[in-house]
């Protein structure tokens, strides 16, 4: 008779989710990480066991390794509690992939896609877009300046200006914005009953493909016209390649400009120091990055075959979750890596994810939060919280960490 | 050192250009990597940390 592997026995069941501090992972995942770079983890909603990758070094080899598929497959798995997946339960194939949704693909597919997206991100492409990220930052710090005191930053500027930015980019209409952002926000919470989700990328396709059609005939300088005309291209992938542009610009910047202005106001010494010396911003905000990693779920993986890595027999649909959090908190990676520090190197840090998949719109993120940070800064050099910091609500049920209001005074 | 470009790997993250932009830039239509040049200083740091942050491992130096 054999008795349960003690690492099978000694499994965590998913991620904790449970913060002490609002800027540091939970003491839970800490633990884990400092116990083994990779271990046993059960995941929701039945408990099968899959893999917890938590260090630098092997998060960067995971991610690297296109063996560790991003098209995810039956039964589902996920690391955080998400009621309503029991329904999937039975499903033992790969679930229906949303075309155009190339985040969910592997080689040579998610090649195709992304290219055709590739060019209007470059480094160059976003030091032309600077004027116009700077005329929103003023558009919305002027806004903020012109009204009542204390004011909530998050729906004031930390969500708006990625949104009037990518929205620009997209050629989505910004004033329309009652059409999509409810669906995008649905799209990112954990509840999966019910057809909340469906029903919102249905929305969103509809929405988006009336709007490309519109576009193929009149086309006009933007991202969803280019790709509209793509005879490469099939609507429906059109549609989808947009709505994942629109949905990954709006929350994710939006969470790091709320987050990462508290975090600065918890540092006084760290604002004082980008005020003082605004050449230290682009290191700054990599440190931001790293030190907040607002993917607080992790990025999942799963392997399509039975296969060795690192002394572990990983088999064919077992889940990977790598745990970004603590790769960013790695001793073996960062100097004092539990310290907020603008002036120190946080090149590495995995964020923006690493191998393929890496962040599309990553170069835009940096300008945006640059200008941002920046122009904040300099406008409310005398920017504090309205509330006590233990008052301010946290979001930790989505995929996303972040604040959900942040109310400032000045 | 020579720098060695795999274009077929690039996924045109564009952290080459950010990096070490006096070496790398990135092709206007998909965004992969373009050599600025050849040959980098062996103490060169910027180059190192370009060819170690690419997140598909499509640089490398060759002595």
């Amino acid at each position: 008779m054999s008795t349960p592997d003690t690492a099978e026995t000694e499994a965590p069941y998913g991620i904790p989710l449970e913060r002490d501090h609002p800027f540091d992972p939970p003491a839970a995942v800490m633990a884990l990480h400092r116990g083994s770079e990779m271990r046993r983890m059960r995941y929701y909603p039945e408990g099968r066991l899959g893999w917890l990758v938590t260090s630098h070094r092997l998060a960067r080899k995971v991610l690297a390794d296109t063996r560790f598929s991003s098209t995810l497959g039956g039964p589902a798995q996920v690391p955080i509690p998400m009621p309503g997946l029991e329904a999937y339960l039975d499903f033992e194939g790969d679930f229906p992939l949303t075309p155009g949704m190339f985040i969910e693909m592997d080689p040579p597919d998610h090649t195709r896609l992304r290219r055709k997206l590739t060019g209007v991100f470059t480094v160059k492409r976003m030091k032309q877009l600077e004027p116009r990220i700077a005329a929103h930052v003023q558009d919305r710090l002027d806004a903020l300046a012109a009204g009542p005191k204390p004011a909530d930053l998050v729906a004031e500027f930390a969500v708006p200006v990625p949104a009037m930015m990518i929205c620009e980019l997209l050629g989505v209409p910004y004033d329309q914005r009652e059409r999509f952002e409810a669906d995008s926000r649905a799209i990112f919470t954990t509840d999966a009953t019910g057809e909340g989700k469906q029903a919102a990328m249905l929305n969103l396709f509809a929405f988006i493909g009336e709007l490309a059609a519109a576009k193929r005939a009149n086309p006009t300088d933007d991202v969803l016209s280019d790709l509209a005309a793509d005879p490469e291209l099939r609507d429906e992938e059109v549609a989808g390649m947009a709505i994942l542009l629109l949905v990954a610009g709006h929350e994710t910047t939006a969470k790091m400009l709320g987050l990462g202005t508290m975090a600065l106001l918890e540092n006084r010494d760290q604002w004082e120091l980008l005020r003082a010396r605004p050449e230290l911003m682009a290191g700054g905000v990599e440190e931001l990055l790293r030190y907040l990693t607002i993917i607080h779920t992790g990025l999942i993986r799963q392997v399509k075959e039975d296969m060795e890595f690192e002394g572990h027999q990983i088999k064919a649909r077992e889940y990977v979750t790598v745990s970004v959090q603590t790769a960013n908190r790695d001793e073996a990676h960062f100097i004092e890596p539990e310290k907020l520090d603008v002036t120190g190197d946080a090149k590495g840090h995995l964020t923006f994810g690493h191998g393929v998949h890496q962040c599309l719109g990553q170069q835009l993120a940096r300008m945006e939060m640059r200008i941002a940070f920046a122009g904040l800064i300099e406008r409310f050099p005398g920017l504090r919280l309205a509330v006590p910091a233990a008052e301010v609500p946290l979001v930790t049920g989505e995929s996303f960490y972040g604040v959900a209001e942040l109310p400032v005074t000045w | 050192m020579r720098i060695i470009a795999d274009t077929e790997a690039c996924a045109s993250s564009g952290m080459c250009a950010l990096t070490a932009p006096e070496y790398f830039d990135q092709d206007d239509e998909d965004g992969r990597v373009v050599l600025l040049a050849e040959e980098a200083e062996d103490c060169d740091d910027e180059v190192a940390d370009a060819v170690r942050l690419c997140p598909a491992s499509a640089l490398r130096l060759e002595s």
